[in-house]
């Protein structure tokens, strides 16, 4: 129990935790959730999978009305467009990813003949690029709708992001991210922790911040603010634009190893994307 | 219904028929700039109504956030349970105050969902015609600008 | 394929309608990239129709939000025909058709 409680404490002073100390990711995990279920009682740890919604009930309301008939799934029905579309070899991203796409649970993991956390995202320009397509941006357009359709059909699987133990190279790219999430940076100086941790749920001008525990569920988003869709990498850019610091490349390796970290830390909820948000 | 389906319903069937064509052979409500591009919302309403006296009554059922998560897409419902002819909405800050009117046809509910910009805080005013006469019900919406845009 | 997206269901001799229609709904003020004004486009009038009879229609402007959304319930049955069209201010027009479930 100290020891968690020490883990925590490191966290909330915003020092990186080395992999000197004992306690590793599952405790971290445990802490982590343990933290947003002490600061928000009222809201069932499923439900953190609808971020702000999920502690918010005026703006629940209307991303409830928005639900009725979600901006995204004009989104989806291009992604499903693109994902059937045959490639010029006759090959296309159903014969890398299954008739459905439904392979969300299986990112981001651990690819330990490359040494790198591999994300959806990147999987899917590996599979355009490899049968000589053009890869996509990874921010918006093209990428968002193919991983909006993957995320769909991939709804109700559960976030089960493993570390391999046999490879400490595995534990080092989650020691990056989550020395991401609680270091300070920028003209702000503001590491995640701060906004997502600490003041989760408090005001920052009109915006409610959200908790971190359920960050990697709902992903790509049609964000009310893009009047589009976008992926995680995408908004981790934006955070970081917003705290004035220079934002890291997409789907670069501070980036995935930061969606590794985040994408762990919701470990055991659903995945439920792709999701509507302000 | 699993997912796929769900999808499937909503796919319409028909193909588009983007062309112009001069009388649409279905009925339709009756845009009018002098309507809907009418910078007084009392004028709107004598144009699009024949009259603009109003009278607030709480059975006009008017749903509308009271803090907008997003002015571009605010999410608004009209509901009543008196026999109504039409359903309008009036967003007095905008620069053409009538969003919509909305003709209730007998078998029809009158009811009408739909999602409104408000460009900054703003009345939003529901008006029901019933019997000849307007009945509205009335809110403040607060529009904000975010935190944490990007 | 058609601009509009419908959700018809019998709920009890009462069908629910949701229908999105794809339109940027243009107002006029904003600007493109290079400064130049983006003209004005957007949907002016939209009726629904099922077995003959028009059972809804509305007219609106630009406060209705891009992609516009409507929802209305009409006394109908499971497996009535129901069509969407809508009209712009080009007089452009488009349709869907669904059989509601």
């Amino acid at each position: 129990m100290k020891k968690i409680i020490s883990q925590v404490a490191f966290g909330l002073l915003g020092l990186s935790v080395s992999a000197a100390v004992v306690a590793g990711p599952s405790e971290d995990r445990a802490a982590f959730q343990k933290f947003y279920e002490n600061r928000f009682p009222d809201t069932p740890v499923a439900d953190f999978q609808n971020g702000v919604y999920s502690i918010l009930p005026a703006a629940r309301e209307q991303w409830e009305a928005i639900e009725e008939f979600p901006p995204y799934e004009l989104s989806i029905e291009r992604g499903e467009e693109i994902y059937n579309k045959t490639f010029a070899n006759g090959m296309s991203l159903a014969s890398c990813f299954g008739d459905d796409g439904a392979v969300r649970e299986k990112y981001p993991h651990w690819d330990k003949d490359r040494g790198m956390v591999v994300t959806m995202e990147l999987a899917i320009n590996e599979c355009l690029e490899a049968n000589g397509e053009k890869p996509l941006k990874y921010k918006k357009g093209a990428m968002a709708d193919v991983s909006a359709f993957m995320s769909y059909n991939s709804r109700g699987q559960i976030l089960n992001v493993e570390i391999p133990s046999d490879d400490p190279r595995a534990l080092a790219a989650y020691e990056m991210g989550k020395e991401q999430w609680y270091t300070k940076r920028g003209q702000l100086n503001f590491a995640c922790a701060d906004c997502h941790m600490h003041t989760a749920g408090m005001l920052y001008r009109a915006d409610t911040v959200s908790p971190g525990f359920g960050h990697a569920t709902s992903w790509p988003v049609f964000r009310a603010k893009w009047q589009e869709m976008g992926t995680l990498h995408r908004r981790f850019a934006g955070c970081h634009n917003n705290i004035r610091a220079n934002p890291y490349k997409a789907q670069g390796e501070e980036y995935r190893n930061l969606e590794y970290f985040v994408s762990y830390m919701s470990n055991g909820l659903e995945f439920n994307g792709p999701a509507a948000r302000k | 219904m699993d997912r796929r389906s769900v999808l499937k319903i909503a796919g319409a069937v028909s193909a588009a028929t983007a062309t112009v064509f001069a009388m649409p052979r279905m009925a339709f409500a009756a845009y009018s700039d002098a309507i809907f591009k009418q910078k007084a919302g009392a004028d709107a309403l004598q144009n699009a109504y024949g009259a603009n006296a109003t009278t607030p009554s709480d059975q006009v059922k008017l749903k509308a956030p009271d803090i907008a998560e997003n002015g571009a897409v605010v999410p608004v419902s009209v509901e009543t349970d008196m026999e109504a002819e039409s359903i309008a909405i009036l967003i007095t800050e905008n620069p053409s105050p009538m969003a919509i009117t909305a003709d209730i046809p007998a078998g029809t509910k009158a009811m009408v969902k739909t999602r409104c910009r408000m460009g900054k805080t703003t009345q939003v005013t529901a008006v029901v015609k019933s019997g000849g006469k307007l009945y509205t019900a009335s809110k403040e919406v607060k529009v904000t600008i975010g935190g944490c845009g990007g | 394929m058609s601009s509009i997206r419908i959700k018809a269901k019998d709920r009890k001799g009462l069908v629910d309608v949701k229908c999105l229609m794809k339109h940027n709904m243009e107002t006029g003020l904003r600007k493109d990239k290079s400064g130049k004004k983006i003209p004005e486009h957007w949907i002016q009038d939209v009726s629904a129709e099922s077995n003959g009879k028009t059972v809804f229609s509305a007219a609106f402007n630009t406060s209705i939000s891009k992609d516009p959304y409507l929802s209305f319930a009409f006394a109908g049955k499971k497996g009535d025909s129901l069509k969407i069209s809508w009209k712009d201010n080009t007089g452009a027009t488009d349709s869907a058709e669904t059989v509601i479930k």
